[in-house]
């Protein structure tokens, strides 16, 4: 917590108006009561209601279209909540001002899917970008960015171009991108979806690793096997709505959550059709 | 240190994306050319014209019987009236001189004729030749002059409408081309400049993501339109100034016409061109990457 308040130092009147004290109690990151209906009407997320505090691991699961992405989008800001309050770091988003969010975005790693790095850098480029932006000396950038790529493994391919690696590398590269300032929050959308199983597990084993240093990281997946083999805290999304949220739980809720699902939500058998099994 | 970084992801984005920064250059190339070549025929044209309009006159003719005291006086009246810019006095010898430049057996038929025939006039050169008639109209209100020592006034009225309506048409037109061309340039650089950066968007959208403010993004864009500019302006004006120098020059000697009094100075032209081009290039980029900054 203290790092990402230390990191934004010049947070402006009307985004500290609504901040409460930071300490230790104060969750990471906060949804309260959150709605996102898109312009076509189509909804996104439903009073949805979680708390995440500093240092956590969270899966966010459910199939497609259950608004996992959408959670993401919402914490980077790239959406507004059509209802209710997004905190972070107990910084209510909603009051941001837009010229504020780039300095939000350098206190949250991101890792995408389709990788988003740059084309037309090479891996040792793209992940010293990320320090450019904030405004790091030269030095600093040399010292720092070696040192990440050899943490994720890359430390032979520093001038090679993104087309030239495996889509493994590729994610390798992004989350060394994502991590290189130590960010107090990460977040992951479908990290491993482009992967097969076996590197999926490295790039797991990062995040983890990651996580493990502090950072609070969430993950969006529909990676079954990764979860049930993890044991993390499962938040889990049906069109919109949380319908389970349990300490180191699996994919699929064993017979009592399942239960407990029907009972909180009074309906059977919805969405099934985007879980295997 | 910032500039030098922005320096330095220009020239990447230039050498990484060569083909539309290319297309860009040509771009500015040909308009700048095209518009090098147009204002100072613009200018010359209307420069040709607005001569033209200067010389239209009216002739107050004075009587034979006029007195030199007549004369002062008729002379300090015409000056006195509203709108004229001079008054300029011909003697009946004058005039004859003057008749003798045109026609070429003038002194023949005077002295046939035994004596000078002409009257001595004064040529009244108004401050803008669209007044004319307001001046006629007070020196000799409804035709009969004011003055007695006046016997006639004359402005040669169907020559004088027909140079002021041809005139005003070419100026008109000149100008209206010029606006046109102006647009057309602008337009067609801050397209082609859209495309360059059109094909970046996908960059731009992960700068965003990882925190880089608008600025940071802009500048190196910015700095990419300026060198563009830059160098489109500098290829054109050397283009321009082999033709000015090959072509033109050597032409100008023979014909009047090219050496028109007041067209634009070479290197003013130059100057202006180089700073449109530049302008133009670096604010449209700049402008583009607007709508890719809004995630």
């Amino acid at each position: 917590m203290g790092r990402l308040m230390a990191s934004v130092p010049t947070q402006t009147q009307a985004g500290r108006a609504r901040s409460r004290p930071a300490g230790r109690d104060v969750p990471v990151v906060e949804f309260r009561d959150v709605t996102k209906v898109y312009d076509g009407g189509s909804v996104g997320l439903e009073r949805a209601s979680v708390k995440i505090g500093r240092g956590e691991f969270v899966f966010l699961v459910g199939p497609t279209g259950c608004g996992k992405s959408t959670c993401i989008r919402l914490l980077m800001k790239e959406l507004e909540p059509t209802k209710g309050e997004i905190d972070i770091a107990g910084k209510t988003l909603n009051d941001m001002p837009r010229a504020r969010v780039p300095y939000l975005r350098r206190n949250i790693g991101t890792i995408f899917q389709d990788f988003k790095l740059l084309p037309n850098r090479t891996v040792y480029d793209n992940v010293a970008y990320s320090l450019q932006v904030i405004g790091e000396s030269r030095q600093e950038i040399r010292r720092k960015v070696p040192d990440i790529l050899r943490m994720v493994g890359l430390s032979t391919k520093l001038h090679n171009f993104p087309t030239e690696l495996s889509g493994g590398e590729q994610q390798r590269v992004s989350i060394a991108r994502a991590f290189v300032n130590h960010p107090p929050l990460l977040l992951a959308d479908e990290p491993t979806g482009n992967l097969d199983p076996e590197t999926s597990i490295g790039i797991m084993q990062l995040i983890y690793r990651i996580n493990r240093t502090g950072t609070t990281v969430i993950v969006a997946t529909h990676d079954k096997e990764m979860v049930d083999k993890m044991r993390r805290r499962v938040v889990e999304l049906r069109e919109g709505r949380i319908v389970r949220d349990e300490q180191s739980g699996l994919y699929q809720p064993d017979e009592s959550t399942t239960e407990f699902a029907i009972r909180l939500r009074g309906e059977l058998g919805v969405g099934d059709e985007g879980h295997p099994n | 240190m910032r500039f030098g970084f922005f320096l330095r992801e220009a020239l990447r984005g230039l050498r990484r994306s060569s083909a539309p920064a290319l297309a860009a250059l040509l771009t500015v190339v040909i308009t700048a050319l095209v518009l090098g070549v147009f204002i100072p025929i613009v200018q010359a044209t209307t420069g040709t014209a607005n001569e033209v309009r200067n010389r239209v006159v009216v002739d107050a003719y004075l009587k034979d019987s006029a007195t030199e005291a007549d004369r002062v006086q008729v002379q300090r009246e015409l000056e006195a009236t509203a709108g004229v810019k001079s008054v300029e006095y011909i003697s009946k010898d004058e005039a004859l001189r003057e008749l003798g430049h045109k026609v070429r057996d003038a002194d023949d038929a005077i002295e046939l004729l035994g004596s000078n025939p002409l009257p001595s006039l004064f040529r009244i050169t108004p401050d803008d030749p669209d007044e004319l008639n307001a001046i006629v109209a007070q020196i000799a209100p409804g035709g009969t002059p004011r003055l007695d020592a006046i016997d006639d006034v004359q402005n040669r009225e169907s020559e004088t409408g027909k140079i002021l309506s041809a005139t005003g048409l070419v100026k008109g037109l000149g100008a209206v081309m010029a606006g046109l061309l102006i647009l057309a340039s602008i337009a067609l650089i801050a397209n082609t400049i859209r495309l360059s950066v059109f094909a970046r968007r996908r960059e731009v959208e992960v700068m965003k993501l990882v925190g880089a403010t608008n600025w940071f993004i802009r500048w190196p864009f910015v700095i990419e339109g300026v060198i563009v500019g830059f160098l489109g302006g500098v290829l054109s004006v050397v283009l321009l100034a082999i033709a000015k120098t090959t072509v033109v020059d050597p032409l100008s000697d023979r014909f009047a016409l090219l050496a028109a009094p007041d067209t634009i100075d070479f290197p003013l032209l130059v100057v202006l061109l180089l700073f449109a081009c530049v302008a133009v290039s670096a604010i449209g980029s700049g402008i583009t990457l607007r709508r890719f900054l809004r995630v």
